[in-house]
């Protein structure tokens, strides 16, 4: 099992870390689709600063980015403090902050992959759907969004992928706490800090690499699967 | 279907930067060809039928009933004006079979309108072996013809075809085209036709009208809009690149005799009557014949021996000259028929035609359009 080459130490870290991946992912979804179809599909005032402050976290340290968070969304921060006030939510040194941290920085590769997915449907292939009968959400829901799967799940793994190697971020906005804030990436960092902590550390990447196998093979599998089922390709 | 014919009343406006399309038309006719040059409006007119685009101002009603008024701002969205759509590319949907493509309106169509019935329209189209199919292993008339079964099953009021045939090869074009006389006669379901191919419109139509940069330059019954010169000269192959024809005249014909001594069948046109070689149809049929200008000879005396079979008399009622070598002239018979004759210059002044003089029309080629080949005349 698990914890007979795992210390506990080390078994929190890895759940941890996969809780806060998943949530981050999960979280954006909806908002990535959103800003991707947005992107690719509309012409509006200001679309290129938004595609830039999208892609922001991309360019910038992870530091800074976990900075803003921290102004942002800190107890006393511009949004933190509403959240707070309006529904008793904090994010601040919990995992539901790392959770945004991580969120955050994979946020640009999780739009660039669906972005570039939709700009691959034929808008024309919607319109004919709209003769047929299908209202705007009908259309979408049978039309679009079967067609940017596979997208979909490009940008899933790489969200996921970067959010479970987030460090900078996380550790400037919500630093490092047992339990809470000390994914896989922080707990290596930790161990490395500690005397005697070599060990434990070697371990602790070995399992970030199979973690990152298995993530990229379960998503060539996903993607398979769709565009079979959409192209009936081999 | 519906009781009696459907009646589509089309006013609209719609200016762009460069160029308006301003139109009036209605129609209850089977097939209505909507026909111009590149860019004279025709997709955005039907694009706005379908509720795709929005006319500045205007009213399109079908039987009364209103998809758009400018002036009260009624403007239906495309998905509840049940008009069907049938694009140049087929835009099938990639990811559903061929057999999920034509169910996929089907969901929205209310019960009480439906009269679409899938075995009879797979039936109609031929399609029952590529129901399986992913659209992807079709060609490109599989599609096509997919792509006009899934508009069907919606049961729509009006059926919008954009040059459905454009993208085909000739051959193809041919194979399909019986499809869309099947939807017209069996269905008995309007069907608006957007072309600029003079075969497709010729054997398909019984109403045309011709737009010209956003205006409607010519409308009313086939024969008489498409023996007009001035419309002629817009089907020139200069104008259209592929699918122009030459000058010619279109004709309603019935069998009068399917098979006499000689092998051969006589068709009357009005009270005048053509022989072509002997065809496989009934008497009574209607068909309709396209005789090009330049397979019409003139003759001011009845020829006495002479191989052609066909000689009409008439008198020269229009004499244009289109380039500097040839002359086209409107004849027009006894019966009061209209035939165009294309000569040479030099032929018209040795003979002395002018307006009113007497000529005979000498056809030395009928094509039958309605289906079947071209018969030449057998001299």
């Amino acid at each position: 099992m698990m914890g007979s080459w795992l210390t506990p130490l080390e078994t929190e870290a890895l759940l941890l870390s996969l809780k806060v991946a998943l949530w981050a992912v999960l979280v954006s979804t909806p908002f990535a689709i959103g800003f991707a179809w947005l992107l690719a599909r509309k012409e509006f005032w200001g679309k290129t600063a938004l595609n830039g402050l999208i892609h922001l976290p991309l360019f910038l340290p992870p530091v800074v980015v976990g900075y803003v968070l921290l102004v942002m969304f800190g107890r006393n921060g511009v949004i933190g403090a509403g959240l707070y006030d309006l529904f008793g939510v904090t994010l601040a040194f919990n995992w539901k902050g790392a959770a945004v941290a991580a969120g955050v920085m994979g946020f640009p590769l999780f739009v660039r992959a669906l972005r570039l997915s939709i700009e691959a449907i034929d808008p024309r292939v919607e319109t004919a759907a709209r003769t047929l009968g299908a209202s705007p959400f009908e259309t979408f829901r049978r039309i679009t969004f079967p067609l940017l799967l596979p997208g979909l799940v490009t940008g899933l793994l790489l969200a996921f992928a970067r959010a479970l190697g987030e460090f900078g971020a996380t550790i400037t906005f919500v630093a490092n706490i047992p339990g809470q804030t000390r994914t896989l990436p922080v707990a290596i960092y930790t161990a490395l800090q500690s005397p005697g902590g070599d060990d434990m550390a070697l371990r602790m990447v070995v399992l970030s690499v199979l973690l990152a196998i298995a993530a990229l093979a379960a998503s060539e599998v996903a993607t398979k699967m769709i565009r079979k089922r959409i192209y009936g390709e081999p | 279907m519906s009781e009696g014919n459907t009646h589509i009343a089309v006013t609209l406006r719609k200016s762009f930067a460069d160029f308006t399309l301003d139109v009036a038309f209605d129609s209850t006719s089977a097939l209505t060809a909507l026909f111009g040059p590149s860019g004279a409006g025709k997709t955005t007119l039907i694009n706005c039928l379908a509720g795709l685009e929005r006319p500045d101002s205007g009213a399109i009603t079908i039987n009364g009933a209103t998809l758009f008024d400018g002036t009260t701002g009624t403007d239906m969205p495309p998905e509840t004006r049940r008009i069907g759509y049938v694009f140049q590319d087929a835009r099938l949907f990639p990811h559903f079979s061929v057999e999920e493509n034509m169910r996929f309106g089907l969901p929205y169509v209310p019960e009480s309108d439906a009269w679409a019935d899938f075995d009879q329209i797979v039936d109609l189209l031929g399609i029952g072996a590529l129901l399986d199919r992913a659209p992807h292993q079709l060609s490109g008339g599989e599609k096509q013809r997919v792509a006009i079964g899934r508009a069907l099953m919606t049961s729509p009021r009006v059926l919008l075809m954009d040059e459905p045939l454009a993208n085909l090869d000739p051959a193809r074009r041919m194979d399909i085209m019986p499809f869309i006389e099947h939807i017209r006669d069996a269905l008995k379901l309007p069907i608006i036709y957007v072309s600029h191919n003079v075969d497709e419109i010729v054997r398909l139509a019984d109403h045309v009208v011709i737009l010209d940069q956003g205006k409607i330059s010519a409308h009313g019954p086939l024969t008489d809009v498409l023996n007009r010169l001035e419309v002629q000269s817009a089907f020139r192959p200069a104008a259209f690149g592929d699918g122009g024809a030459d000058l010619g005249t279109v004709l309603e014909a019935r069998v009068q005799e399917p098979d006499d001594a000689h092998h051969l069948t006589a068709l009357s046109v009005g009270d005048d009557v053509l022989y072509v070689p002997r065809m496989d149809v009934t008497k009574g049929q209607n068909l309709r014949l396209r005789i090009a200008a330049r397979d019409v000879a003139l003759a001011l005396e009845k020829p006495a021996q002479a191989s052609i079979l066909n000689v009409l008399d008439g008198t020269v009622s229009e004499l244009v000259q289109n380039d500097p070598a040839h002359m086209d002239v409107k004849v027009t018979t006894a019966h009061r028929q209209i035939l165009w004759a294309r000569i040479t210059q030099r032929s018209a002044h040795d003979l002395g035609l002018a307006k009113g003089v007497p000529v005979y029309a000498l056809i030395k080629s009928v094509a039958i359009e309605s289906g079947l080949p071209t018969v030449r005349d057998g001299s």
